[in-house]
């Protein structure tokens, strides 16, 4: 991978997140009923953007690996897979830590909070399926067919505040319409993290990818090793 | 209503596993290219004794 391109990001992301940090934590109010445990907030929703987006990414080159057969659709795939995962689980362990002391309770089985586990779930399988199954064609299909499956449950984390009955609040987008940030210091201190985080993802899947790639690359030349060393032993 | 404890512990968990996941790539990265260098001079290896062992045997066919 251009080593240029690497640092540039990394510096992007560096300084997009250095932003956000002193936006939650000096720049934004505390809110009125929760206090300063809602800070959470402003990185909890970005973690769970950045998720749907990788999740989404990885349903995306299923469908052109099926299509076109390409090993790089594959690699990219399970990169976003990948780092999808890290920030589910974010998603997850932050909102579980917020929900003590405003639910006082760690996990209740909500709708949004239950999805949201079934999506872990599907693309905790999808990661174990390539660990465990090596590295084949047929695997990169089967995990291809899974990617895109589990992406269908994408849309329902969203709208599941809405269809269900649910304690789970709906800030972005409210229940009434229009959305629930009410001081324009908490909508700009989102949208910073949220371009921090998405900053942030777009440098850990090149990474990813890249390592991936190097993998594809071993994988041949062992391939053309091995072809060598049997010429060899020919002549 | 403030529940430090519980911003703190979230945030820590944050960025550390993001640090972590950033040192599991960068390692993995590192040992792939060690490898990959290792596998790439093997097979110039092997490829320049298969020319050198050709080289002589395409003469005497001469």
């Amino acid at each position: 991978m251009n080593k240029r391109l690497n640092l540039s990001l990394g510096a992007l992301t560096a300084l997009l997140m250095v932003a956000a940090i002193y936006m939650v934590f000096v720049y934004v109010p505390p809110e009125a009923d929760q206090g300063n445990v809602q800070r959470i907030f402003y990185f909890h929703v970005p973690c769970a953007w950045v998720a749907f987006a990788a999740f989404g990414l990885v349903a995306i080159c299923g469908i052109f690996y099926l299509w076109l057969g390409s090993e790089i659709w594959d690699d990219l795939g399970y990169a976003a897979a990948e780092s999808g995962m890290v920030f589910c689980t974010l998603v997850l362990v932050t909102g579980s830590i917020w929900a003590k002391p405003i639910w006082g309770t760690w996990w209740t089985w909500d709708s949004r909070l239950t999805t949201t586990l079934i999506l872990w779930l599907l693309y905790g399988g999808y990661l174990m399926l390539r660990a465990m199954a090596g590295d084949t064609p047929q695997v990169a299909r089967f995990a291809a067919v899974i990617g895109i499956v589990a992406a269908a449950d994408v849309p329902v984390v969203v709208v599941s505040v809405r269809l269900w009955r649910t304690i789970h609040p709906a800030v972005l987008v409210t229940r009434q319409g229009g959305h629930g940030l009410e001081d324009p210091r908490m909508v700009a201190t989102l949208l910073v993290a949220m371009a921090a985080f998405t900053a942030l993802f777009v440098w850990l899947l090149i990474l990813r990818f890249a390592t991936l790639r190097m993998r594809t690359r071993i994988a041949t030349l062992a391939r053309d090793l091995n072809l060598a060393h049997a010429a060899a032993g020919d002549l | 209503m403030d529940n430090f404890g519980y911003l703190f512990a979230a945030y820590t968990i944050i960025f550390a596993v993001i640090f972590l996941y950033v040192v599991f790539i960068w390692r993995r990265q590192s040992r792939l290219e060690v490898e990959l260098r290792a596998m790439e001079a093997q097979l110039r290896d092997v490829r320049e004794e298969l020319k050198s062992r050709a080289m002589p045997q395409s003469r005497s066919a001469q």
